[in-house]
């Protein structure tokens, strides 16, 4: 299975620090996947022109095409003004409609206050339902208190990434074999 | 009826055609893909396939991305033009906001001089849109190049000479574009897909209207065809005068159940290539109920959902893709005359008014 980790916004670092140790847990806990980390901080990514992605070039490419080829994805954001930063939401736009049909998505968000706990349940969710992605309900939500020297210094914060992770793998596993199964239902 | 000047008599019942994008894709049976050559050679035996089996239309397509071969469809239309005698040709689409109007206007009325008067322009403006930076123009401009430039093509098939002057071509002062089409005049339509605004504007153009239709419900393309003939209705112009025509992908075989099986996988790589995304089976598999336009199935159950279409959109005309994907000549043969044999006759049977109406 492809699993990709994307960390969201171009500026900061406690996402990535986050996104970071997804990646760590994802590989010791599921060697046989290959994971890509896609970090928007390391791309040149273009704003959507409304093109297909098979269109665009360079970076833009190369990102659209990883996150295509996916079978589960893991987002990880800060929140920005109450919501998701400009550069992930470019990353939405500049893929198709349903692009996110048959892949497992799950996300674990970063922010400097509790009073954000709910804006990846308002903001990002009904994005990804409506790229029709499979959701992984629970996220995780880390707090800017939670994270020194790009670091993450609450232990429980690890438990509940390592779930994320758990989470995100039972129902891609799940999904899959759902998805063979249903696909052998029909003789085409 | 008034759309005869489109060369259409709609007494004579629905109009069926086939047409092909120009896809270049690997066969995916066998993983392999034929030369270039082969390709654009079969495709203009396919349109003489096509007219011995008294098929009504043929149309190739501009695409200038990878996995398609007619980028010049206008010169694989002029070699059409030269093998074939009675069925009429066309573009399906030509790409005009890329290009210039007057020279398309030029190799097109070139073509139907070579063909005795049979040469239709469908113009669209490209899903996939690599002709323009190719071409030299800017996505920026996607809706206005488009526009701007139907507007000119269309008026130099009204005028011989014109004075014109837009926003993306130099102006023409007391141009003349010769040499001018058999009749002084072709059939130019707007081809159109996803949601209704484009049908709008088409109606509001006054111009006929092909409409892409991908999958899906047919009821939800006949909101597009109501109001494409409301627009026009509203903008002085009358329904009864402007062809409608549908275009979709089609496999035929003596039951559904083979029809499905065989051509799902040229669908479903072939869009994975051109599209980035493959056709969903569940989507497929919806596709065998009749009130979907997704023409696969046996040749019965084609006819019934071309009826079933034609009471919903009162279309004129219906054109067919059976070859994307890497389907083989052999294979396009025999469909194209169970096409002739048992289709075209039932379709026309039903939809054509009988001498004693």
């Amino acid at each position: 299975m492809k699993v990709v980790t994307l960390s969201g916004s171009i500026v900061g670092s406690k996402t990535r620090t986050a996104i970071d140790y997804t990646v760590q847990s994802l590989k010791e806990k599921y060697p046989k996947h290959t994971v890509t980390l896609v970090d928007l901080a390391d791309y040149d990514i273009q704003f959507s022109d409304g093109r297909n992605y098979l269109d665009y070039v360079g970076d833009t490419k190369y990102v659209t095409q990883t996150i295509m080829d996916a079978d589960a994805i893991i987002l990880g954001t800060p929140i920005f003004q109450a919501s998701i930063p400009a550069t992930l939401k470019n990353i939405f736009d500049l893929l198709p409609v349903d692009a996110l049909r048959d892949k497992v998505v799950s996300m674990l968000a970063t922010a400097g206050t509790p009073k954000h706990y709910l804006i990846p349940e308002h903001h990002l969710k009904p994005i990804l339902g409506y790229m029709k992605a499979q959701v992984v309900q629970s996220y995780v939500f880390i707090e800017e208190k939670d994270f020194a020297q790009k670091q993450i210094i609450n232990d429980d914060v690890f438990f509940r990434i390592d779930r994320l992770v758990e989470d995100t793998m039972i129902l891609a596993d799940t999904y899959q074999k759902i998805k063979e199964e249903e696909d052998k239902k029909y003789d085409f | 009826m008034s759309m005869e000047k489109y060369r259409i008599n709609p007494d004579q019942g629905l109009e069926f055609g086939i047409y092909t994008l120009g896809d270049h894709i690997p066969n995916p049976y066998t993983g392999e893909r034929i030369s270039n050559q082969q390709r654009i050679n079969e495709i203009i035996k396919l349109a003489q396939l096509a007219e011995q089996a008294g098929i009504d239309f043929f149309s190739v397509g501009e695409s200038h991305q990878e996995y398609f071969t007619t980028q010049a469809h206008s010169v694989v239309l002029a070699a059409i033009a030269q093998a074939t005698e009675t069925i009429k040709i066309g573009s399906s689409s030509t790409i005009i906001s890329t290009l210039d109007p007057v020279r398309v206007y030029e190799d097109f009325s070139t073509i139907d001089l070579i063909s005795d008067g049979r040469t239709e322009i469908i113009a669209g403006r490209a899903s996939r849109v690599g002709n323009f930076e190719l071409l030299g123009y800017s996505l920026r401009d996607y809706e206005a190049l488009y526009e701007e430039k139907f507007d000119l093509l269309q008026l130099i098939n009204e005028n011989e000479v014109i004075n014109w002057e837009g926003e993306y071509r130099a102006p023409l002062r007391d141009a003349k574009v010769i040499p001018r089409p058999k009749e002084g005049w072709l059939p130019i339509w707007r081809a159109v897909g996803g949601p209704p605004g484009s049908a709008m504007k088409a109606g509001r153009a006054g111009v006929p209207m092909f409409l892409a239709t991908l999958g899906g419900p047919a009821t939800s393309f006949k909101h597009s065809i109501d109001v494409y003939r409301e627009a026009a209705a509203n903008n002085g112009h009358n329904p009864d005068d402007l062809p409608v025509a549908t275009a979709g992908l089609f496999n035929v075989a003596e039951t559904t159940q083979k029809a499905m099986q065989e051509v799902y996988p040229h669908i479903n790589e072939g869009m994975k290539l051109t599209n980035g995304q493959g056709f969903p089976k569940q989507h497929f598999a919806q596709g065998a109920d009749k009130r979907d336009v997704l023409n696969v199935g046996s040749p019965q159950e084609i006819i019934e959902k071309i009826l079933y279409q034609h009471e919903l959109f009162g279309h004129q005309r219906y054109i067919a893709q059976m070859d994307f994907g890497g389907v083989t000549l052999d294979q396009l043969k025999e469909k194209v005359e169970i096409i002739g044999n048992e289709i075209m006759p039932a379709i026309k049977k039903y939809t054509s008014k009988r001498a004693e109406d």
